[in-house]
């Protein structure tokens, strides 16, 4: 006999929100977490002007698609209408400010600078928050899934920015340190996180996260750690090192992209129905 | 204070489905939408096998999370416990629907009609209002309210009561203010053992699940 609180159907994967809502999460991610590492990095002129026109068309590519995906996309702006409860409304809220701070910043403008990551960071935690806040979906309820969400958006942000700080005058070196350490609190935060979400989520949905754990680890983590260490051992000379440290970036995003995907696809498996009690039928009644 | 709340007698339920084509009927929902939807629950492995036939839906919560994720304010909850959604509001996100821990939304993209072409029914009762936004049970919130103005009392008027609780054959569903003491759903929730679903969650459900008798003390 089966436990009290466990008779009912299986879970089902939700179907509510589709592949779209899912590039919101991986590019409005990467791109809030680009423009917080290149505030930090403290870039200037046109390598920074490239960087945050670089998230703001991530994100912008994230919230487009996710409009695409409303029933009514012709009312978007009512999404505006309920920011005391809801981090739908405050993620909105967020981008719609960072979008011209962001500009400004691009532009080299200063006090826009640090403005532009106070909320970009904003946005990645709203958007974090959002999953959390979906009740109905035990992967995504879990709390800890907000540091995982919010520390993968940095790993995506920094590995960008190594991608494209090979490409143009900036230094690699402190980036790509940064880069190795991000990934490795990824998978750290990875790992608390799926050992918090087993007790709540259902089978499939484990399985699905244990597939995306497993290309975090080896092409998320250990791939890019020995990469940059290979590059930075100065074995190599500045070319080669430089493809290194872009194949680097290009698996710290890949593997994040791939981890939210499964996420908010693979593992996002309702609550599914239970009795606490069957129902006692015949004399007793 | 009102809360309304609905009662489902899990002994009684006997699986017909009247409950869901009745909500159907009342609610002009499109194939596919279920409102108001009975699940056939089997437990065990032969020989030793048990079923539970479970009405289920919106369970009008207490702290309903889709109110709270909702980002347009359409999802609200009134005063009497009964949430209600404004079809003019809501943009279709679908936040409420992962939202929700008792899968009771639904959201249509186009016009579906049962035969394809609308029938004369269906196309007079077609509202437009409700494509391609979020829809679910409303405890038949027009007829409790055109009820009440009327001096009727919903769960004891069939006219102010929900209409899949009017059809139940079994006297399965039974619906009524809980903060009344002397209402039907008062005295069954007192005089049986009940469990609300998922309760765990915080939700604080208006639908309660009667499984056994309170034994005699």
């Amino acid at each position: 006999m089966r436990a009290p609180a466990q008779f009912g159907p299986s879970p089902s994967r939700q179907t509510a929100w589709d592949a779209r809502a899912a590039v919101n999460f991986m590019a409005g991610g990467a791109g809030g977490g680009l423009v917080v590492v290149t505030t930090l990095a403290g870039i200037e002129g046109a390598a920074r002007a490239v960087l945050v026109l670089t998230s703001l068309a991530l994100i912008g590519a994230g919230l487009l698609a996710v409009w695409h995906e409303l029933g009514r996309p012709w009312r978007a702006l009512n999404v505006f209408f309920h920011p005391h409860t809801s981090w739908m409304s405050r993620e909105a809220i967020a981008a719609t400010l960072l979008f011209p701070t962001a500009l400004g910043a691009a532009a080299g403008v200063a006090a826009c600078s640090w403005a532009s990551a106070a909320l970009a960071g904003a946005f990645v935690i709203c958007q974090a928050r959002m999953l959390q806040a979906s009740r109905g979906i035990p992967a995504w309820r879990e709390p800890l899934v907000v540091p995982l969400l919010v520390v993968t958006a940095l790993a995506e942000g920094a590995g960008i920015f190594v991608v494209v700080s090979t490409l143009l005058p900036i230094g690699t070196r402190g980036s790509a340190l940064a880069l190795g350490a991000l990934a490795l609190l990824r998978i750290v935060a990875w790992l608390v996180y799926r050992r918090a979400v087993a007790r709540t989520a259902a089978a499939p949905a484990l399985r699905a996260l244990d597939h995306a754990g497993r290309a975090l680890q080896w092409v998320g983590t250990l791939a890019p750690l020995a990469l940059i260490v290979l590059a930075s051992s100065g074995v190599l000379g500045n070319g080669p090192s430089g493809v290194l440290l872009a194949c680097a970036g290009v698996a710290v995003v890949a593997a994040g992209a791939f981890v939210k995907y499964v996420l908010v696809l693979r593992a996002g498996f309702t609550q599914g129905f239970a009795l606490a009690h069957r129902p006692v039928r015949g004399a007793r009644v | 204070m009102t809360r309304w709340a609905m009662v489902v007698d899990l002994r009684r339920c006997v699986g017909c489905q009247t409950c869901t084509a009745a909500c159907r009927h009342a609610n002009a929902t499109p194939p596919g939408v279920q409102w108001r939807r009975v699940l056939d629950m089997e437990f065990g492995t032969y020989p030793n096998v048990e079923r539970a036939f479970v009405p289920t839906g919106c369970q009008h919560c207490d702290d309903p999370p889709c109110a709270d994720v909702c980002p347009t304010t359409a999802t609200k909850k009134r005063a009497d416990g009964i949430v209600t959604i404004d079809y003019d509001l809501c943009i279709g996100c679908a936040y409420c629907f992962v939202a929700c821990p008792y899968q009771a939304r639904a959201r249509t993209r186009k016009p579906v009609f049962a035969y394809g072409e609308a029938t004369d029914s269906e196309r007079k009762r077609h509202d437009d209002a409700r494509i391609s936004v979020a829809t679910k049970c409303t405890f038949c919130v027009e007829r409790i309210d055109a009820g009440m103005a009327s001096g009727q009392k919903p769960g004891v008027d069939p006219e102010a009561t929900p209409a899949c609780v009017n059809s139940c054959i079994a006297n399965a569903l039974a619906f009524g203010d809980l903060d009344d003491p002397q209402s039907n759903v008062s005295k069954l929730v007192a005089d049986n053992e009940h469990f609300r679903m998922h309760e765990s969650l915080g939700t604080g459900p208006g639908m309660y699940y009667l499984w056994d008798r309170k034994d005699e003390r």
